[in-house]
C-alpha cells in the first residue's frame, strides 16, 4: 500500500527513469505521444518537459447503455499501448468490464478513488444514460444517472466517449425508448469533452487523456466539444480520394470499374463531407486502413444522430423523405386542384360572358 | 442477386505495386525545402508522417523515392527503433516501433544527424554513476 | 440539443417535403389553369400550320433579337451566361443528379467537379452584374419591381450557399450545407408564384405566338 501511494506521488519522469527507461526511450515515447495527440514534432522537447513533471491522474470509467465496442477499440489502442496508458499515464481506478474486483469490492474502488482524488480525478464514461426509467439501466443496484452524477461532483473533468455518451447515439436513435441522453445533458458544471465515433479511435481516446496528462487541462474543443486536433477537419478534407471527388470520378456500385480504381465513394451513400473525424491520419487496426480506404462509405458515425440521418447507402444530397415516394399522389394533388382552379376560371369567364349586356350609343347618352 | 461466380474478378497486376494517390510529392517538395533551410541557416526540421492522409501506396512511394543510404541505425529502447539516412545526404528516416513491433511514430527528419542519435545529458549523467560503481566494485 | 446536424435533418427531411409539395402544386396549378382556359375558337381559314410554325419560334426566340443585342448587348449577353451557367451547375453537378435520381428517377451523367465549380463563380459574378446594372440604369431601375428583387435573391442565394458549401467556407458543413438546401427550398416555394414560372410558361408562350403568326401565314 505505502509502495502503491509512492507510485501515485511520483511524477512520469521519476517513475520511467525508475524502471530503467533510458532517456532516449523517455523522447521515443514523446515523440509517440506528440504523434498520437496529433501536434507536431517540434512540440516534443515541450512535452518531454511536461511529461516529466506530470503526476498520473485518476481515472474513473462508468458505462451505461453501451456496447463495450469503446473499451473494445480503447483495448487495441497501440501507441503507446494500453498496458503503457493505464500503467505509465493514468491510474485507472475503476471500470468495471475490466477489472478482477467487483460487486461491493468495484464499489469501494471507485468511491476510495473518489475520496483520495477529490477534485483531481478524471470520469470518462461510455454509454448513455436511460431517463425514462431509472430501471433500463443500473449498476450494482445504482442507476446510472445517480452514478453519474455522484462521481462527477469531485471530477476536474469528464471524458465522453463514443457517440452514444457524446450524442445519445444508437439508444437515442427514433423513438428513444428508453429516453437515453448525453453526459453533456447531465453535466452542465464540469467540463465535458465528447470523443465521438462509433467507437472511438483509441489513439483519440488515449491522446485526449494524454493531453490532459501533459498540460493539465483539456484540448481546445469544437462547437459539438469534441477536440480540435482531432476532429478538426472533415473526412472528406483529408480524405485521399479527394481528388477523384473534383474530377467527377465516382464509383457507381461496390464492384464497378470505378470502385476497383478506388475512386470517390459519394454516390455509394458516403457522409465523409458531413462528418468530422481523425480517420484518414489516424487510420484503424494499428494503422492499417480506414473505411473508405477498404472501399466502403463513411457511415458519419462520429455525428450527432449519425443513425437517423438517413440511409447509409443514400447520396448525402439525396433527401430524407417520404414524400418522393409518394410523388404521385402530389401530382395527383397538383392536377386535381389545377383543374378545379382551371374549372373556376372557366365559369368566371362564362358568367362574365352571360352578364354580357350590349351596349348602344343610345344608352350612353341616357347616361351622361 | 448476382451469384458469386457472376461478380467479374480483375487480376491485379502479381508484382503488388499499388497505384499511389499523388501524396507523395508535395512531401518531397516539403523535403526539398527544408533541407534547403537547413543547408543555409541550419535549421532543423521534423515532419510526422503519421498526420497525413496518405492513401495506399504514397508512403511506400515516397520511402522508396528517398531510397536508402550509407548509415543505418538501430535503436533499442521501450521497443526496436530503426533510423536510416535516405539517399539524399541530411534526410533521415525514424521509424519507432513498440515492444511488439508495431510502429508508433514515422518522422523524416532533416538535420546532419536525428537528435534521439545523440547520447542524451540524463544518460551520461547516469553512465558516470553507473561507472564510479563500477570502478568501486574492483 | 439542437445543432446543425439537427437543421440539416430538418432540411433534408420535412423541409424538403414541404417545399416540393408547394412547388409541384403551385406549378400544376399554375400550369393548368392557363392551358384549360383555353382560347376561342378561330374560325377563319388558316393560311398555314400551326405546328412547325410554334415548334420552329420555340428554337428561333432562344437566340437574341438583333435590334435588342445591339441597344443592351450587356443585358443579353449577362443574361445568357447566368441562364446556363445556373442549368449547368443545377443539372450536371453529380450530387445534384443524385438528387433527381431519387425523385424523379431518372440520370444522366455529370462533369467535373471543379469544371462545375468554375461556371457556378462565373454565374455568382455574372448575377451581382445584372443586379448592379439593374440598380444604376435609370430604365431598368424604373421597370424594376420589389418581385424583380425578391426573384433576384432566391435565385442567388442557391448559387452562393452552393458555392461556400463546396468550399467548405462555413463550419461545420451540416450547417452551410442545410443552408444551402433551405436556400433552394425557398426557391421552390416562391416558384410558381413570381415570374419564375417562365421556366415553364415560356414553352407554352412561345409556342403560342409561333402557331398563331404559322395560322396566319406570316414570320413569327
Amino acid at each position: 500500500m505505502a509502495d502503491d501511494l509512492k507510485k501515485l506521488s511520483m511524477t512520469l519522469g521519476e517513475s520511467l527513469r525508475q524502471q530503467g527507461v533510458s532517456r532516449r526511450g523517455f523522447l521515443k515515447y514523446c515523440a509517440a505521444t506528440a504523434s498520437m495527440m496529433a501536434l507536431p514534432p517540434t512540440m516534443v522537447p515541450a512535452i518531454a518537459q511536461a511529461l516529466e513533471k506530470a503526476k498520473r491522474p485518476s481515472v474513473i470509467w462508468l458505462s451505461f447503455q453501451e456496447c463495450t465496442g469503446c473499451t473494445e477499440s480503447l483495448t487495441r489502442s497501440h501507441s503507446p499501448s494500453v498496458e503503457n496508458l493505464i500503467f505509465d499515464h493514468i491510474s485507472l481506478d475503476y471500470h468495471h468490464t475490466l477489472q478482477v474486483a467487483s460487486g461491493d469490492a468495484a464499489e469501494a474502488a471507485r468511491e476510495a478513488a473518489m475520496h483520495e482524488n477529490e477534485g483531481k480525478y478524471i470520469v470518462v464514461v461510455d454509454g448513455s444514460i436511460p431517463l425514462a426509467n431509472p430501471g433500463y439501466s443500473a449498476i450494482a443496484g445504482i442507476s446510472n444517472l445517480q452514478m453519474l452524477e455522484e462521481t462527477v461532483a469531485g471530477a476536474a473533468a469528464v471524458v465522453a466517449v463514443g457517440s452514444c455518451a457524446a450524442f445519445g447515439g444508437l439508444p437515442h436513435a427514433n423513438p428513444n425508448p428508453t429516453g437515453a441522453v448525453s453526459v453533456g445533458e447531465i453535466v452542465k458544471d464540469k467540463p465535458v469533452v465528447n470523443v465521438s465515433g462509433c467507437p472511438p479511435i483509441p489513439t483519440v481516446i488515449t491522446g485526449v487523456l494524454a493531453h490532459f496528462l501533459t498540460f493539465g487541462s483539456l484540448p481546445e474543443l469544437d462547437a459539438l466539444g469534441r477536440p480540435m486536433v482531432f476532429f478538426g477537419q472533415s473526412i472528406h478534407d483529408r480524405c485521399y480520394r479527394r481528388p477523384f471527388y473534383d474530377k467527377g470520378l465516382f464509383a457507381e456500385t461496390f464492384d464497378d470499374e470505378g470502385a476497383r480504381k478506388g475512386w470517390c465513394l459519394f454516390r455509394l451513400g458516403c457522409k465523409g463531407p458531413m462528418t468530422y473525424n481523425a480517420c484518414a491520419t489516424a487510420k484503424w487496426n494499428q494503422g492499417t486502413s480506414w473505411p473508405v480506404e477498404s472501399g466502403h462509405g463513411c457511415l458519419g458515425c462520429s455525428e450527432p444522430d449519425f443513425w437517423d440521418a438517413g440511409g447509409f447507402y443514400n447520396a448525402l444530397s439525396i433527401p430524407d423523405s417520404d414524400l418522393t415516394r409518394k410523388t404521385g399522389y402530389v401530382v395527383g394533388a397538383g392536377v386535381a386542384l389545377g383543374a378545379a382552379a382551371g374549372a373556376l376560371n372557366r365559369s368566371t369567364r362564362a358568367k362574365a360572358a352571360a352578364q354580357h349586356e350590349t351596349v348602344t350609343i343610345d344608352d350612353l347618352d341616357k347616361k351622361s | 442477386m448476382p451469384r458469386l461466380q457472376d461478380i467479374a474478378v480483375k487480376v491485379e497486376s502479381p508484382d503488388g505495386t499499388q497505384n499511389s494517390h499523388g501524396n507523395a510529392l508535395p512531401i518531397l517538395h516539403e523535403i526539398h525545402h527544408a533541407l534547403q533551410r537547413f543547408s543555409s541557416e541550419g535549421e532543423y526540421c521534423c515532419i510526422d508522417l503519421r498526420s497525413l492522409p496518405f492513401g495506399p501506396g504514397d508512403e511506400e512511394q515516397l520511402l522508396q523515392l528517398l531510397g536508402r543510404g550509407e548509415i543505418h541505425v538501430t535503436m533499442d529502447a521501450l521497443g526496436e527503433s530503426t533510423i536510416w539516412e535516405t539517399a539524399f545526404s541530411g534526410v533521415w528516416i525514424v521509424d519507432h516501433r513498440n515492444a511488439e513491433g508495431e510502429r508508433v511514430a514515422l518522422q523524416i527528419e532533416i538535420g546532419s544527424v536525428p537528435k534521439i542519435v545523440f547520447s542524451q545529458q540524463e544518460d551520461i549523467v547516469d553512465a558516470i554513476d553507473r561507472l564510479e560503481a563500477k570502478l568501486k566494485e574492483h | 440539443m439542437s445543432t446543425s446536424i439537427d437543421f440539416l435533418l430538418w432540411v433534408r427531411g420535412p423541409g424538403f417535403d414541404i417545399a416540393l409539395f408547394i412547388f409541384v402544386v403551385g406549378v400544376l396549378i399554375r400550369l393548368l389553369e392557363v392551358l384549360i382556359l383555353g382560347r376561342k375558337a378561330d374560325y377563319s381559314e388558316p393560311r398555314g400550320a400551326e405546328l412547325g410554325a410554334g415548334l420552329l419560334t420555340l428554337v428561333t426566340r432562344t437566340a437574341p433579337e438583333g435590334g435588342s443585342f445591339k441597344r443592351s448587348p450587356f443585358t443579353v449577353v449577362g443574361g445568357y451566361i447566368w441562364h446556363i451557367g445556373f442549368l449547368i451547375s443545377l443539372f450536371l453537378f453529380v450530387p445534384h443528379i443524385e438528387l433527381i435520381d431519387s425523385v424523379l428517377g431518372i440520370r444522366w451523367p455529370g462533369i467535373a467537379s471543379n469544371l462545375v465549380d468554375a461556371i457556378a463563380a462565373v454565374t455568382i459574378v455574372t448575377l451581382v452584374a445584372m443586379l448592379f446594372s439593374r440598380l444604376t440604369h435609370p430604365v431598368k431601375r424604373f421597370l424594376s419591381g420589389p418581385e424583380d428583387y425578391l426573384t433576384w435573391v432566391v435565385t442567388f442565394l442557391p448559387m452562393l450557399t452552393g458555392y461556400l458549401a463546396y468550399h467548405r467556407m462555413i463550419d461545420p458543413y451540416p450547417l452551410v450545407l442545410g443552408l444551402h438546401i433551405l436556400s433552394v427550398e425557398l426557391l421552390m416555394v416562391l416558384f410558381p408564384f413570381t415570374k419564375l414560372m417562365h421556366a415553364f410558361t415560356f414553352i407554352i408562350a412561345r409556342w403560342y405566338n409561333g402557331a398563331m403568326a404559322g395560322r396566319r401565314g406570316v414570320q413569327s
